[in-house]
Order: structure tokens, then sequence, then C-alpha cells
């Protein structure tokens, strides 16, 4: 099985987001990076599924040049091949970005489709819950978001999806395009040997020459917050009979 | 005219779909022109009352067999083809993972920006709006080009209100759809168990890395069933794998809302604050007085939650005797 996983790099923030001077990213001056989380379980999903049904795994991120280290973190748990779309670093829109994914889809296909391709969700910084669907669409492939189990078997991938209530289930073909969540699975950590192996990954790097969508960024900024007093009930077990005042107050104990 | 999808499950309204229609009717108004409901694969009297209700002067209806079950890719042709016959001149659904995956759907055949989880919109040209970014922990004001204007609205962006209950004009609609249409359509559903979930839990007793271990959990799970609550977590115990995912409380996990969070080794990073900021109220116990979650806390205990819970347990029990 050929399964191709498209990731984001984005940065990590602690207890609060700052905001570049000029409104337009995340400053990450001081932050480390990491894979988006939904695609960190695509990626260890397209791992068992080839540990499964044999095959390989491609990752494949649009971003800077620093993305090469989602690409090398993914070979370090079992991808086989690393494609970078480099940007100009500026923030693409939706529209754009999967414009461009379809056409490197299309290019590193040649004719021969991937059996599986994942994508998270929704991205962990913009958000914007639409790329995977656009690709699939441009691809003439059906997709389903919202995964949270994958089950190959011949032609047939059944997923499921969590609904408020339980799962709803699906059964698509191959070719399939799917989006999915954190809580599909629980992904490894490198092996030592996995992340030798993964400073020779050779990373192949492709350009494509789309316009930019509809959607156009003017600022990001914080939303308000309510500034609260912190009571301090105590520092150390014998806090404990203020605390259950508090329960007795709220009406749950 | 401002088209409002309503988000269905069989018939069954989703909660969503009440806040959608009243935040179209004030975008209706800023747009002064009128607000129609699209109701895609069901005519049921009840949704189109209640479309009726929170002020759609018209709902457009579309029954078609493979439109009983829900299927991303049926409904959201659906909306593209509305689009292409009503000529709308916006399209809002409610941000759930269906308004969403809807209009994503129906954007992509339209080749249309569409601008997801919006919690303020201003028609214009080009038309602006803010919408959520990480979850909520930060916003982005953007513009949006293009012959519609595709938007989803945040879920609870604002209380749904009803608008008097007028009657709405149920017009039929008629798409062309065909089986590849029916490729992607539930074929199965497995109910969960039922009861408290962590999302309607009164009381979350929330455990992060703080905790230790698997086993340390133990005194919050009993915190947690004397207060009739559930035990939730953070990613960094989710990741551990000291806890399953659907106790994950955050970004990425499940938003809870209870009375009270008792937040005990989670330092309070934004993912998780944004999953946790709509309790009532939360009580910290933390190591660290200077931890995010002891700063957001109304109540904190700045000590060892290895001592300070089952000390908590002990006198909950001595006090109902
Ligand atoms: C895109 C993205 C999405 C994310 N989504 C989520 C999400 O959905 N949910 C989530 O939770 N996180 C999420 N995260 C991770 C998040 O950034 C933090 O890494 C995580 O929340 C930290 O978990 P923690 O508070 O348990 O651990 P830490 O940050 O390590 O904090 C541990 C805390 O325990 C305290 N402590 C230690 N020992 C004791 C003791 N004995 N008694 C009392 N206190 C003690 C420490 O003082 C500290 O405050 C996400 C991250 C990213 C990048």
């Amino acid at each position: 099985m050929k399964i191709l996983v498209c990731v984001k790099r984005v940065p990590l923030p602690g207890a609060r987001i700052n905001v570049t001077d000029d409104g337009l990213e995340v400053d990450a001056a001081h932050l480390g990076f990491t894979t988006s989380p939904h695609e960190e379980c695509a990626v260890e999903e397209a791992i068992r599924q080839k540990e499964r049904h044999g095959g390989e795994v491609t990752v494949l991120t649009l971003g800077p040049s620093e993305a090469e280290e989602q690409l090398r973190y993914a070979a370090s748990v079992g991808a086989d091949h690393a494609v970078l779309v480099e940007t100009d670093g500026a923030p693409w829109d939706p529209q754009r970005t999967a414009a461009a994914l379809a056409d490197v889809i299309r290019e590193l296909e040649g004719g021969d489709p991937f059996d599986l391709v994942l994508f998270g969700n929704e991205s962990a910084d913009s958000g914007g819950f639409q790329v995977g669907i656009r690709v699939a669409v441009a691809l003439g492939r059906p997709t389903v978001q919202g995964v949270k189990g994958i089950e190959v078997s011949g032609g047939v991938v059944t997923v499921r999806r969590a609904i408020d209530a339980g799962f709803e289930v699906y059964e698509l073909p191959r070719p399939c395009v799917l989006g999915v969540r954190e809580g599909l699975n629980l992904p490894r950590y490198p092996t030592m040997k996995g992340r030798l192996a993964s400073k020779k990954l050779e990373i192949r790097a492709l350009t494509t020459d789309v316009d930019p969508g509809g959607q156009t960024r003017v600022r990001l900024h914080r939303p308000v917050e309510a500034v609260s007093e912190t009571v301090i009930l105590g520092e150390g077990p014998d806090a404990a009979a203020a605390v259950v005042d508090v329960f007795a107050e709220l009406g749950v104990l | 005219m401002l088209l409002v999808v309503l988000d269905h499950d069989r018939g069954e309204l989703d909660e969503s779909t009440r806040e959608a229609l009243t935040f179209g009717r004030v975008l209706a108004a800023k747009m002064g022109a009128p607000m129609e409901a699209a109701l895609v694969g069901s005519d049921d009297g009840d949704l189109v009352a209640a479309a009726a209700e929170h002020g759609a002067a018209t709902v457009h209806t579309c029954v078609h067999e493979i439109l009983v079950d829900y299927g991303p890719d049926a409904h959201g042709s659906v909306v593209a083809q509305m689009v292409e016959a009503l000529d709308p001149a916006a399209v809002l659904a409610g941000g759930s993972d269906r308004g969403n995956e809807v209009m994503a759907h129906a954007a992509a055949r339209l080749d249309t920006a569409l601008a997801t989880n919006c919690l303020d919109v201003a028609p214009g040209d080009p038309w602006s709006m803010t919408r959520l970014q990480w979850g909520g922990s930060l916003l982005e004001d953007c513009t949006l080009e293009g012959d519609v204007a595709l938007l989803t609205c945040a879920v609870h962006a604002l209380a749904a209100a009803p608008a008097g209950g007028r009657r709405a004009e149920i017009r039929p609609f008629t798409a062309a759809l065909n089986e590849t249409h029916a490729v992607t359509m539930v074929r199965d559903r497995i109910v969960g168990e039922a009861g408290v979930t962590l999302s309607t839990a009164n009381v979350v007793c929330g455990g992060g890395r703080g905790v230790g271990s698997e086993e340390g959990f133990a005194p919050l799970e009993e915190l947690a069933a004397l207060l009739g609550g559930r035990v939730g977590c953070s990613r960094a115990v989710t990741n551990l794998g000291w806890r399953p995912h659907s106790d994950q409380v955050g970004q990425t996990g499940t938003r809870i809302a209870p009375e009270i969070y008792i937040a005990s080794g989670i330092s309070g990073a934004v993912q998780h604050w944004v999953g946790a900021m709509a309790s009532k109220h939360i009580l910290a116990i933390n190591t660290d007085r200077e931890a995010n979650m002891v700063a957001k806390a109304d109540w904190a205990v700045i000590a060892d939650l290895h001592e300070v819970i089952p000390a908590i347990i002990e006198e909950v029990r001595h006090r109902r005797g």
C-alpha cells in the first residue's frame, strides 16, 4: 500500500501566544516547533498500516525550509520518503495551499495514485478545516473527516468518526483521502536507530506556482481575557477543609 | 440573500443550528437582505418550523434517497448547486464538525474561499471577519473575496435566540445527484456508553504530568466518583499513555464546562486552557505558584497533589458522615 501523509509545522506556544509586530504571524522567536497533533497521529497511522499491509509511507509538507525538521521527525518514526514544498515564508491561505498540494500530489503519483492520502482534520494553528477536502475534490477522490479509526481490507477502507453519541462508520474505496483526529492512535517515539537514519534521509524539493485564494489575513490578536484574582486556600493538606467548603458553596458536595 | 445551511441528523437538529440561524439573522440585517435556509435531506415540518422561528422566511428543501443519511460529498454538492441556482450573496453554517465539512465541500466545488469559525462578520467588498485560530486561543482578522461569501460561525459565538414564530415558505429544490455522491455515506452507527460524559460532567477532576504515573490517577478517580464527576487529563498525560485520549481536555481533546474543574498538576498551557475555559469555576492544585493554571484559577492550593487530594477525599467523607 502506498500512503501519503500531509503534515504542517506549527509553533509550540506555552502559557500564551504572542504575535509579531506586523500582526501577521505567531511570534515564534523563542518557541520550539512541532508537527500539528492530528497529523502526528496521521503519520503514526500510516506507519501502522504499512506494518500491517506492507508498502511505503511518504510525508509531504508545504512550509518554510525549516519544516525539514518535521519531515525528519516523521522519518525517525518510520516514514520512507519526504517531500518539501517550500513557501515564501508568508502564510498561505487554504485555497492556495490545497491547490499547491494537489499539484504536487499529481506529480508525485505520475498516474499511480497513493492508496491513502492522510491529512489532519484541521491544522493546529490556522484551523481552516478545509485543505484536505479541497485536495480530495481536486483529485476527484472520496473523503471523510474527523476519522478516529481506519481499517483497510482488500479494496475497502472502513473508517470511524466520533460523534456525540458514539461513532459513525463509513466505507470508502481506494484511493481515498482521510482527515484524521488525535486519539486515532498513540504515536510512538523515535528510536535511536530511527533518529540516525532520518538524518540521512534525502528530502525531495518540489515547487508549484499557484495564485493566492480569496482569504487574506489582516492581523492576529489575542482574545480579551477576564483577569481573575486567585484565592490561595492553603499550602498543604490542611487546605482540604477550605477546599471542601468551596464544594459545599458550589453545591457539588 | 443570505442562505443558512441547517445541520441535522435524520431530522434531529444539531445544537449549533439555532446559533447559526441567530448569527445569520444578525448578519442578514447588516447585509440588508433576507435570510433563507437550506434543508438538505429532509423536509420535516419541525425543522422548517425551527428555521421559521429563528427568522428564515423561506426554506429550500432537497429530498433524495441518497441524502437521507449524512454524506459529506452529497450534502456539500447540494449546497454548491443551491449556490449556483439561487445566487445568494453569502452562505453560512454553524461551526460544527458537519457544518465545517459540508461548507468545505461546497467551497471546493465552487472554487471559492471559505472562512470557518467566525465570531464576527461584516459584509462589504471585500467582506471582513474575525475568526478562531488555535481552537480559540488566538483570533484572526481577515478579508474574503469571491462571488459569494462562504462562512461558518464558531460554536457558541452567540446564544441562540428565537425571533418569533412566523411560518416559512417551503421551496423544493431538485439537485443533480448520482451514485458517486453516495460513496461517502454513513453506513452504520456505533452507539457509545450513556451517562455522564467528560463534556457534560458537573465536576471534572483533571490531572497533568504532575500526577506522575498511571496509578497516580487512582485518587483522582476516587474524588471524581465521590462528587459524581469525571476524570480529565492533559495531553502530556495522554502522550505518556497514562490515560486514554477520550479523557484529554483541550484544543485537540474535549471541551468541558463543569461547575468546577479541579486541575491538579497541570501547568495550564493555552491548548489545555481553551478546553477548560468554559468551566464555571476552577480550583488549581500545583506545587508551582507561578503556573498559568494557578493564575487563571478562582482558588488554588500550592502543594503536592499527592498529599492534598487524599486529604480532600477524607474531608468529603468526614463531612458526609
Ligand atoms: C497544537 C497543540 C495542541 C495541543 N492540544 C492540547 C490539548 O488538547 N490538551 C492539553 O492538555 N494539551 C495540549 N497540548 C499540549 C500543551 O501545550 C502542553 O504541553 C500540555 O498541556 C502540558 O501538560 P501538563 O500541564 O500536564 O504538563 P506540564 O506542562 O509539564 O505541567 C505539569 C505541572 O504539574 C505541576 N506539578 C508537578 N508535580 C506536582 C505535584 N506533585 N503536585 C502538584 N503539582 C505538580 C508542575 O508545577 C506543572 O505546573 C497541545 C499542544 C499543541 C502544540
